[in-house]
C-alpha cells in the first residue's frame, strides 16, 4: 500500500465511494452468477440448440441391388442415366449466385437459361413450378436425360462448371430376361410417403424425397437389402446456409443384390403355358353355362420338392413392372387397380384362393387313415350316397364297388370320402356334438396340413386360406347372422333359403358340411401356393418345407453371402406305408386315372409323374380347375379360374413344363442336352471378384427355342404342335361334377 | 543504485537517469498500478483472440485477409497503450488545464458526425469514415471530456480549500456542461452512449459530494425522462423493438429477438470450457451478428465455456476494483472525481454489454471494455487508464 491519502474529503464522499464499489462488484457478481445459470445450468439444452442451428445432412442415395435368378440372369436392375445436378451451396459461393455458371450450362444443355435457373431456385410460398422442392443441401437435378457427350463436356471442363455434376445415376429398370415376365414376383417401388420419411428420420437408414420403396413381391419382402444403406454427410452450415465444414460423413453402401431360386427360363415357360391354357380353355365350351370358359384368372407355381424353393411363379392376367419406373402416370395406375381392371396387381399364386375340388382328397385320405380306417378296407363307391333325403351324387353315377383308399384316391371316387366322413360326423355327435372335444379327425388333418393358414413364403400379402371347421363356423355365423335372419326366408328364393337356414344353424357343423368338406368343396379355401406345399411334401416323403423365393442375399461387393436356407415347415401327419399309398395312387392318375388322357406317351418309367386333379364349384361362377402334379424333383401347380375341370384345362400346360423342365420329347424319349433344368439347380451362380455376378447368355425366348427343338425332332407327319398331340377328353373325365351347390359360396377373388 | 538516492522525495531529489530510474523503488513505474494494468492488457489480448475466431472466417468484412480485423485490433491496443503512456507522462493535473480545448474538441467531433461527413451503422448514426478503413466515433472521447470536464469544474473551489462540496450553482454548471453533448449524442440517436453518459454523471455528482438532493433528482428526471421517452414515441422504432426483444426473444424470433436468442444458445452451448478457441459452431458459423465487437462476449462464452468468460468478468473486476481504490485513495477531489466517472463508465458499460448477451439487459450497441474491436473505444478506455494510472502515481506537474 502506497500513499495513505492525505485528502480534505468529507465522510460523505468515502461512503459514497464505497457503495459505488460495493454496487460495481456486486454487478459483476449478477454477471457470474447469470453466466453459470446460462452455462453450467442450462448448458445441455443450449448445446442441443446450437446443434439444431448449424447442422445440415445430405443424403447420397444407395444404388439397389438387383434381383437375380438362379443362374445370376437379373430379373430386375438398374439402368444407369447421365444426370446432371447443380449444388446450390456451391453457386451461391460465386459472386453473381452462379447465374454465368448456369447460363453456360443451359447452352451445353441446349436448353434456356431461364428454365435452368427456374429449377434450381427453390420452391416457397411465393414460387410457382418449376422450382425445387426438396433440400437445398441436395444437388439439385437439372435434366436426367444428358447424353454421354453433354456430360463429357461438364466433366472435362470442371473448373468452366463449379458446382455442376454429371454422373451416371441408376433408375430401376425390369429387364423381363428371354420374356420372363415375373412381374407379380418381382413387384414394384413408388415413392416413398412423407409418413415414411418422417418415420425413418432418425434411423440409420433416412429416406430421400426422390427415393423409391419396395410396395409388393420381393422389391417389398427384401426391400431393406435391397435398399442399401444412404450414405449421409452432415455438414456445418452457417447463418446463410453456406457449408463451412463437414462434420461426420458417412458413405453410402450400396444395397445388395438378391438371389432367387426363379429359373427365368422356366418362368418363361410357365407363364407362356398358363397363358396359352387360358387361351385354349376360352376356345371349349361349357355345357353347363351355355357359353365358352372364361379362364378369367391363373396362377402356376413350379416349386423344388425337396427345398420348397419356387423355380417359377405365374399369375395371371399380368402387366409389365417397367409401367412403375419413373413414377406411374395416372392412365396406368387406374389400369391396374381400378375397378374395372382385371386386378393384374394381385400374385394370384400367393393371394388367389379357390376351394381346392378333389386334390383335397390326399389331405381327406390321410384324415381317414389317422381315423384308424385300414388302407385295404373295401369302401363301397356307389354311385350316390344319401343323407336324409339329400343325395350326394359320385361323378355322373360312376359304381366301382367297394375299393381301398388308394383306389378311391386314384379313381376320385367321393361317395367312398362322403362315407368316411358322413361316418365321423356321426361319432362325434352329430349336429350337437358330444360333451368333450369331438375328434374331427378330416379338420384335424387339413390344419396338420398347414392349410388355413399362411405358408410363409417370401413373400408379402399371402392370404391363409380356410378350414371351414367348427371354430370357423361359429365366427362366421356370428359375423353374418345378422344379415342371414335378416334376408333369410323359409321359402324364398334359393339365396334366401340358404340364408333361413344359415340364421338357424349356421354355427353348427351340419352333416351336409362336413360331407361336401371331405372332398374340398364348400367353404374350404386354399391357395395354389399351399397346394404346391402339399404335393411337394408328398413328393419329398412327408416334409413340409416353407416355400421360398430368397435364395442368397449377396452384398454389393460380393464378400458377404448371406443363403437363405431351407426351412421345414411341418411333417406330414402320415406314416410312410401311407405315403407310398398316395403316391402309387397319385402316379395312377397319370397312367390310369382322371389326368391319363393327358399324359399319353410320357416316360412314366423314366420321369415317374403323379398328379392330382380338382375341379372346385364356384356359385354363380364356372367351375374352378386345379392340376396338382409332382415328380420326385419338382412340384407344379396350376389352377385357373373359369376353366372347366384340372385336367382339360391345364393337362397340357403342365406337361409342357415338365417336358421343358426335363427335356422331354414328343416321342416320349428324353433329350438331356434340351432340358432346362433336369435337377434343381445346385449352389448360387459365381460372384466376381469386383461383387458382380456372372450370368449366362440369356435366350431371347426359351419357348420359342423349345418349340423350334421339338418341331425338328419330331417325325409328326401332320405338324401340329407336338406338345399337344393328345387325344380329345374322353367321357370318362370323372372330376367334372355338376350339382346345384347347398350353400352361398366364396369365390375366387379376381 | 546509490544509497543516496534512496532517500530522494519523487520530482525533488537528483534524478538517476534511464533503466535504473525507472525501476527505481520510488519510481513512476513501481508506483503503478500493475494489477490493473495486467488486467487490462489481459483482457485486450483475449479480446484479439475472440476478434480473431469471430471474423476469420466472415470473407465479405474482412476483405479476403482472414487477419484483417486481428491485427488492426493489436493495432488499436498498441495505439491505446501508447496513448495511455502519454497521458500518465502528461498526467491529469497537466490535462486538468487543457481540459476545455478537449471539451471543445469532442464537441465538434460529435457534432461533426450531424453533418454529411457521418455515417449511419446500424440506424445509428455516429461514426465519422476517415477513409482507410479507419473510422472514428466521437462519442467515445466525449465520455472522457465529460468526465474531466464536470471534475475540473467541482472540484475546483473545494480542492482550494474554499468549501467542503460543490455548490449549487457549480453543479448546475458542470451539469450543462455535460448536457451539450448529451443532446447531439442523443440526436444521431445513440441512446447506448447516453445511458453511459447519464451513469457516468450520477458517479461523478456522487464522488464530488454534491448534495442528496442533486442526486435523487438526477434519478428522478431519468426515470421521468425514461417514461416520458416511452410514452412520447421520442425513440425509433428499432430501439423499442430491441428493448421488447430482450425482454422476450420469442416476440420476434426473425428480427432482434434473433440476436438475443443466438447470442444466448452461443453462450450457453459454452459449458464449462466451452467448444474451444476457434471451434464455436455458433461463431463459426457466424449465428451471432456484431460478433466481434457488440457481441464479442459471445465468442468467450460458446469457445472458452464458463471458464474463459468468467475469467473476462473477473478481469473487469479486478480493473474497477482497483479503480475504486484509485478513487478513495486520491489526494485530491479532481483525482477521485475521474476516477469515480471512469469507474460508472467501465462499470456500466461492462454490466451493459455481458448483461445484453446473457439477455438480462435490453440490447444497445455499447463495446465491451478492452475486448471489443473498434478503435474509438479503444483508445477511449486505454486513456482513461491512462488517467487512473496519473492519479495513482501522483506525479507532479510537469513544468
Amino acid at each position: 500500500m502506497t500513499n495513505i491519502p492525505e485528502t480534505g474529503r468529507t465522510p460523505r464522499v468515502q461512503i459514497r465511494l464505497v457503495v459505488i464499489q460495493i454496487l460495481v462488484l456486486s454487478l459483476l457478481g449478477t454477471l457470474g452468477g447469470r453466466l453459470w445459470y446460462l452455462q453450467i445450468r442450462e448448458g445441455a439444452q443450449y448445446q442441443k440448440e446450437a446443434s439444431g442451428n448449424h447442422v445440415q445432412q445430405v443424403v447420397q442415395p444407395a444404388v439397389r441391388g438387383s434381383i437375380l435368378d438362379a443362374r445370376g440372369v437379373p430379373l430386375a436392375d438398374n439402368e444407369t442415366r447421365l444426370v446432371v445436378s447443380a449444388s446450390r451451396t456451391d453457386l451461391l459461393k460465386m459472386k453473381d449466385d452462379g447465374k454465368a455458371v448456369l447460363t453456360k450450362l443451359a447452352g451445353v444443355l441446349g436448353m434456356k437459361p431461364a428454365d435452368v435457373m427456374q429449377k434450381v431456385r427453390l420452391c416457397d410460398a411465393k414460387t410457382p413450378q418449376p422450382c425445387w422442392n426438396g433440400s437445398p443441401y441436395q444437388p439439385i437435378p437439372i435434366t436426367d436425360e444428358a447424353t454421354p457427350r453433354q456430360a463429357l463436356q461438364i466433366r472435362e471442363r470442371s473448373e468452366d462448371f463449379p458446382g455442376i455434376t454429371a454422373e451416371p445415376e441408376a433408375v430401376r429398370r425390369y429387364p423381363s430376361p428371354g420374356k420372363a415376365n415375373t412381374a407379380q414376383v418381382l413387384g414394384y417401388l413408388s415413392p416413398v410417403t412423407d409418413d415414411e420419411i418422417q418415420q425413418a428420420k432418425n434411423t440409420d437408414s433416412p429416406y430421400l424425397r426422390s427415393d423409391q420403396v419396395g410396395r409388393s413381391g420381393l422389391e417389398r419382402e427384401y426391400d431393406k437389402a435391397l435398399r442399401g444403406k444412404a450414405g449421409v454427410t452432415r455438414y456445418e452450415v452457417d447463418n446463410l446456409g453456406r457449408v463451412i465444414g463437414k462434420a461426420k460423413s458417412d458413405a453410402a453402401e450400396p444395397g445388395s443384390n438378391l438371389v432367387t431360386s426363379i429359373d427365368s427360363r422356366v418362368q418363361r415357360v410357365a407363364e407362356y403355358e398358363l397363358n396359352t391354357a387360358m387361351k385354349k380353355a376360352r376356345e371349349q365350351f361349357d355345357s353347363i353355362t351355355g357359353e365358352n370358359y372364361k379362364a378369367d384368372s391363373g396362377a402356376v407355381v413350379v416349386m423344388e420338392a425337396k427345398t420348397g424353393r419356387i423355380v417359377a411363379m405365374a399369375s395371371a392376367p399380368t402387366y409389365d413392372p417397367n409401367v412403375w419406373v419413373g413414377g406411374i402416370s395416372a392412365k396406368d395406375y387406374k389400369q391396374l387397380t381400378g375397378k374395372d381392371s382385371d386386378y393384374p396387381l394381385l400374385n394370384r399364386a400367393i393371394q388367389g384362393q379357390s376351394a381346392p375340388g378333389s386334390t383335397f382328397k390326399v389331405v381327406s385320405t390321410a384324415a381317414a387313415v389317422e381315423a384308424g380306417y385300414a388302407w385295404d378296407g373295401g369302401y363301397p363307391c356307389t354311385s350316390s350316397y344319401s343323407v336324409g333325403g339329400q343325395v350326394f351324387k359320385n361323378f355322373e353315377g360312376e359304381n366301382f364297388g367297394p375299393i381301398s383308399l388308394g383306389r378311391a384316391l386314384e379313381v376320385s371316387c367321393d361317395t367312398v370320402f362322403y362315407g368316411l366322413a358322413d361316418q365321423q360326423w356321426k361319432k362325434d355327435g352329430g349336429i350337437n356334438p358330444k360333451k368333450g372335444q369331438p375328434k374331427d379327425y378330416f379338420y384335424k388333418a387339413a390344419h396338420q396340413f398347414g392349410l388355413g393358414k399362411e405358408t410363409g413364403v417370401d413373400l408379402p400379402n399371402e392370404v391363409t386360406g380356410r378350414v371351414p371347421d367348427r371354430q370357423w363356423k361359429e365366427a362366421y355365423w356370428k359375423a353374418n347372422k345378422d344379415a342371414w335372419c335378416k334376408s333369410g326366408k323359409k321359402d324364398g328364393s334359393y339365396v334366401e333359403k340358404i340364408a333361413y337356414e344359415n340364421c338357424l344353424e349356421g354355427n353348427k357343423m351340419r352333416e351336409g358340411d362336413s360331407i361336401n368338406y371331405s372332398i374340398g368343396q364348400g367353404d374350404t379355401l386354399v391357395t395354389p401356393i399351399q397346394e404346391a406345399m402339399i404335393y411337394g411334401a408328398l413328393a419329398n416323403g412327408g416334409t413340409e418345407y416353407v416355400p421360398t423365393i430368397g435364395k442368397a442375399v449377396i452384398s454389393a461387393d460380393g464378400r458377404t453371402v448371406q443363403e437363405i436356407k431351407p426351412k421345414v415347415k411341418a411333417k406330414l401327419p402320415v406314416t410312410q406305408a401311407t405315403l407310398k399309398g398316395i403316391d402309387k395312387a397319385l402316379a395312377g392318375v397319370i397312367t390310369s386315372g382322371t389326368a391319363a388322357w393327358k399324359f399319353q406317351g410320357w416316360p412314366q418309367d423314366k420321369i415317374e409323374l403323379h398328379a392330382k386333379t380338382g375341379t372346385a364349384e364356384v356359385y354363380g361362377k364356372q367351375t374352378t380347375s386345379w392340376l396338382a402334379t409332382y415328380s420326385k424333383d419338382y412340384t407344379i401347380v396350376m389352377t385357373i379360374a373359369q376353366a372347366g375341370t384340372g385336367s382339360g384345362a391345364s393337362g397340357e400346360a403342365v406337361r409342357n413344363i415338365y417336358s421343358a423342365l426335363y427335356g422331354v420329347q414328343p416321342d416320349g424319349s428324353i433329350d438331356k442336352g434340351k432340358a432346362l433344368l433336369s435337377t434343381p439347380q445346385k449352389g448360387l451362380p459365381k460372384v466376381k471378384a469386383d461383387g458382380t455376378i456372372a450370368s449366362p447368355k440369356v435366350a431371347k425366348d426359351p419357348v420359342k427355342d423349345l418349340q423350334k427343338a421339338q418341331e425338328q425332332s419330331t417325325t409328326a407327319p401332320d405338324g401340329t404342335q407336338p406338345a399337344g398331340t393328345t387325344p380329345s377328353p374322353t367321357a370318362t373325365n370323372r372330376n367334372t361334377r355338376r350339382r346345384p351347390r347347398k350353400r352361398g359360396s366364396r369365390r375366387m377373388p379376381t | 543504485m546509490t544509497g543516496a538516492n534512496s532517500f530522494s522525495v519523487s520530482g525533488y531529489g537528483p534524478r538517476p537517469a534511464g533503466w535504473t530510474r525507472l525501476f527505481a523503488r520510488d519510481s513512476l513505474t513501481r508506483r503503478l498500478d500493475w494489477p490493473m494494468l495486467l488486467s487490462a492488457l489481459a483482457l485486450s489480448g483475449i479480446g484479439s483472440l475472440l476478434v480473431f475466431s469471430a471474423t476469420r472466417n466472415r470473407t465479405e468484412i474482412n476483405q479476403g485477409d482472414p487477419y484483417y480485423f486481428l491485427i488492426r485490433h493489436v493495432m488499436n491496443t498498441g495505439i491505446g497503450f501508447a496513448l495511455m503512456v502519454g497521458t500518465i507522462w502528461l498526467g491529469h493535473r497537466t490535462l486538468r488545464n487543457v481540459v476545455p480545448i478537449l471539451y471543445g474538441i469532442s464537441l465538434f467531433g460529435v457534432l461533426l458526425v450531424l453533418t454529411p461527413l457521418g455515417a449511419t451503422i446500424n440506424g445509428s448514426r455516429n461514426w465519422i469514415v476517415l477513409g482507410g478503413g479507419f473510422s472514428l466515433q466521437p462519442a467515445e472521447f466525449v465520455k472522457v471530456s465529460i468526465i474531466l470536464g464536470m471534475a475540473m469544474l467541482l472540484s475546483a473551489r473545494v480542492d482550494a480549500g474554499d468549501r467542503p462540496y460543490p455548490d449549487h450553482r457549480t453543479v448546475l454548471q458542470a451539469l450543462g456542461l455535460a448536457a451539450v453533448p448529451i443532446m447531439i449524442v442523443l440526436l444521431m440517436p445513440d441512446l447506448g452512449t447516453v445511458l453511459v453518459l447519464v451513469t457516468i454523471i450520477l458517479g461523478v455528482l456522487l464522488a464530488s459530494g454534491a448534495s442528496n438532493r442533486w442526486i435523487f433528482g438526477l434519478l428522478t428526471a431519468g426515470i421521468v425522462g425514461c417514461i416520458a421517452i416511452w410514452q412520447l414515441h421520442i425513440l425509433d422504432e428499432y430501439q423499442i423493438n430491441r428493448f421488447a426483444a430482450f425482454a422476450n426473444p420469442s416476440l420476434d424470433p426473425a428480427g432482434v429477438g434473433y440476436n438475443t436468442n443466438q447470442a444466448r444458445i452461443a453462450i450457453g452451448s459454452g459449458g464449462l470450457t466451452g467448444a474451444g478457441l476457434f471451434h464455436g459452431s455458433q461463431t463459426t458459423g457466424q449465428f451471432v451478428p456484431e460478433q466481434q465487437t457488440d457481441f464479442v462476449f459471445t465468442v468467450a462464452g460458446e469457445e472458452l465455456g464458463f471458464v474463459g468468460a468468467g475469467l473476462i468478468i473477473f478481469l473487469l473486476g479486478v480493473v474497477l476494483w482497483r479503480a475504486c481504490r484509485i478513487a478513495r485513495d486520491s489526494t485530491e477531489l479532481y483525482g477521485t472525481i475521474v476516477a469515480a466517472g471512469i469507474v460508472a463508465w467501465f462499470a456500466f458499460q461492462s454490466f451493459e454489454n455481458i448483461g445484453m448477451t446473457l439477455g438480462i439487459m435490453p440490447v444497445t450497441g455499447l463495446p465491451l471494455p478492452f475486448v471489443s474491436y473498434g478503435g474509438s473505444s479503444m483508445f477511449a478506455v486505454w486513456v482513461a487508464v491512462g488517467l487512473l494510472q496519473s492519479i495513482k502515481v501522483q506525479r507532479p506537474m510537469s513544468a
